[in-house]
């Protein structure tokens, strides 16, 4: 147990924080961007709308959704015992794609559009997230009971997500030209399209699926063992499965119907926090998890933006630069790394 | 004292329930008496329903029929909470835990005490510390359980076992995987825990001598015959053993215990050092012979002490060898 790393990652936290506030696209003196947000404003009007109305945002939502989406890869990867689990690769995120997809097809809307909704348009749409989320999840558990071998389950999943997108595509076929553009830019992944207004609904979803997924630690640790001995240590196997594939069907879903479908921060951050902690104890690897997701986003945020430029990346360019090396690593290195045995 | 049963079993059937109501009946017939104090082996061939009978017991599938009483109380009135004060297991499911220290997984053995969190309390901290005591892994206790031989490993699932306080302990092959010097160990352990702390230990296993040697009471599981039990001595000398493996190539030895290649036929006569008419007896029968008292009929042998062979043979010529090798090689064609 190293109990450093808490201090260490959160220190890192408020930095990478900090770090969102001040760089960015537009150059902003980190002298204003402490000024604006101590309130007193700025040379510029711009600046203050730039740091109050874009970034700040921007950077909670990555905290949010680094956090859920490595949280509901923790919990899959431990409820499937399968290292290679998490919410893009088992076709979790496409079933949230497909729920939200269809949503804004039903209603007829594009997403440009989308974004000026009334806050109560997007219940909706995280609903339409949720039940598609969780329709996969569904499915998936189904075929975990009948195919035991995990890399064949994962290929099962990565097939059920082929079939989601395969019905994405259809339903984009049908649309407009700008609204495949918009659709194909939303697929790209955005911590920005969270608006200040929307946070707080977004920030509550968010907290509330972590809350959720704390209140598990106890089972989580008894999986570690299996199933047969889980149950023999008095854990309710079949309700705990539910709870935890609601729990991450919760965070995958809130998390894609606003920054979109985004990959590998939940495959690859439980392996970082547990290669970093050395140990599988929930109670310590849940937390450390969660951090670790916050601060990676909030990074793959930063990197998004291409020094010297104006240009911004999409989200989906950057994270796969984190998260499949670590992958690879965790592949190449399987002998030597504790928790595959 | 008389050992107290902790599970009973009447006219119990296992199996499957299969797909459209149909049923896989594994085993039927089944009245079984577990006892406190005792270690239990379950012995059988692969497909008897061997796990399928320990995984009834404890509680992980249904029986098709027929009534458990674990500590007097039938199986199904018990909640999984208040199963798992009752029965501990150690199975061959794959874990995870290779990334916990060998304390954090015999901590889970907490589990059915501890509260929503899991926090440890002061006492449940002493009894994870006795467990890990009493299965001789107090050094370890740290360590990872990744780092640690399939012995050891073995051991730190027993010791989850211990510190859940389970009267009654059930391990699936708990040998299976370990080298021989672990089995024994495993098996001396288990049998420290029944008789200082009174466990009712059931195993299941593979390896016949072994639990001749370690079990208190024998239960033989076979393919459509009911099940045989008893204490290892009665079940060879009235013959069950000897029954229950007799296969087309195999014999089951009464003065050894032990499985053998098909009797020997060809008598063959030997006497003198014990220790040499022990081993040159075991290659007699493992090439077809079988040792007699000498006769002057056939072929005979005085063996002395330093592998010094005198061979007589029926047509009275002598030969002397210094070696198992060569007197195999002079009485060769039988």
């Amino acid at each position: 147990m190293k109990n450093w790393l808490f201090p260490i990652l959160t220190a890192l936290l408020a930095l990478l924080f900090v770090g969102s506030l001040v760089y960015g696209a537009v150059f902003i003196p980190p002298s204003s961007v402490v000024d604006i947000l101590l309130g007193k404003g700025a040379e510029r009007q711009s600046w203050v709308n730039i740091v109050l109305q874009s970034r700040l945002p921007q950077a909670v939502t990555a905290i949010m959704a680094g956090s859920s989406l490595a949280v509901s890869g923790l919990l899959l990867q431990t409820l499937f015992r399968n290292p290679l689990a998490g919410p893009s690769i088992l076709g979790i995120s496409d079933g949230a794609n497909l729920g939200v997809a269809a949503v804004m097809l039903y209603f007829g809307g594009s997403l440009g559009r989308l974004a000026d909704w009334p806050i109560s348009g997007y219940p909706a749409i995280i609903l339409a997230a949720f039940a598609g989320a969780c329709v996969i999840l569904v499915i998936i558990l189904y075929f975990s009971t009948k195919v035991r071998n995990s890399v064949m389950l994962l290929i099962i999943g990565i097939m059920i997500g082929y079939l989601a997108s395969s019905c994405i595509s259809i339903l984009n076929f049908y649309a407009t030209a700008d609204r495949v553009h918009s659709y194909v830019m939303w697929g790209m992944g955005n911590f920005a399209a969270v608006s200040l207004e929307q946070l707080p609904l977004f920030t509550v979803c968010t907290l509330g699926g972590l809350f959720l997924s704390i209140l598990l630690i106890k089972p989580l640790n008894a999986l570690l063992l299996g199933e047969m001995y889980a149950a023999n240590l008095g854990i309710r196997v079949n309700r705990v499965r539910l709870y935890i594939l609601l729990c991450t069907g919760l965070l995958t879903a809130v998390t894609t119907a606003f920054c979109g479908p985004i990959s590998f921060i939940g495959l690859a951050v439980p392996h970082i926090a547990r290669l970093a902690l050395g140990s599988s104890n929930h109670k310590m690897l849940l937390p450390v998890t969660l951090l670790t997701g916050a601060c990676v986003a909030l990074l793959c945020n930063m990197l998004m933006v291409v020094p010297g430029t104006n240009t911004v990346l999409p989200l989906n360019a950057v994270t796969p630069l984190i998260g499949a090396p670590v992958i690879i690593y965790v592949i190449v290195n399987r002998k030597n790394i504790h928790y595959f045995n | 004292m008389n050992p107290a049963p902790v599970i009973q079993t009447s006219d119990l059937s296992i199996g499957y329930a299969g797909k459209g109501g149909k049923r896989k009946r594994v085993h039927d017939g089944l009245s079984l008496e577990l006892l406190s104090g005792q270690v239990t082996c379950l012995l059988g061939m692969n497909g008897v329903g061997k796990s399928t009978l320990l995984r009834t017991l404890a509680g992980f599938q249904l029986s098709l029929s027929g009534d458990i009483l674990v500590m007097g109380k039938p199986l199904q009135a018990y909640y999984q909470s208040e199963l798992s004060l009752a029965i501990g297991v150690v199975l061959t499911e794959k874990t995870n835990a290779g990334d916990l220290t060998a304390y954090d997984l015999v901590s889970l053995g907490r589990h059915p005490y501890t509260g929503f969190f899991g926090t440890l309390k002061t006492h449940d901290r002493e009894v994870i510390e006795q467990s890990i005591e009493a299965v001789g892994m107090t050094q370890k206790a740290q360590q990872l359980v990744a780092e640690m031989s399939d012995g050891e490993r073995q051991k730190i699932m027993i010791a989850k076992t211990l510190a859940q306080e389970s009267p009654i302990i059930l391990l699936d092959e708990p040998t299976a995987f370990l080298d021989i010097a672990s089995r024994i160990e495993t098996m001396i352990l288990l049998r420290k825990l029944a008789i200082e702390q009174g466990k009712a230990i059931l195993l299941s296993t593979h390896d016949i001598e072994q639990a001749i040697q370690m079990g208190d009471f024998l239960w033989l599981l076979g393919k459509n015959r009911p099940l045989l039990s008893g204490t290892p001595e009665d079940l060879i000398l009235d013959g069950s053993f000897a029954s229950f493996f007799r296969k087309k190539n195999m014999d089951f030895d009464l003065s050894t215990g032990k499985l053998t290649a098909k009797a020997p036929t060809t008598p063959i006569g030997i006497e003198g050092d014990p220790l040499m008419v022990y081993w040159v007896s075991n290659a007699l029968i493992r090439n077809g012979w079988m040792p007699t008292p000498s006769t002057p009929d056939n072929i005979n042998i005085i063996c002395n002490p330093n592998r010094h062979f005198i061979i007589t043979f029926p047509n009275g010529a002598h030969r002397e060898t210094t070696s198992i090798q060569q007197l195999l090689q002079e009485i060769h064609p039988i």
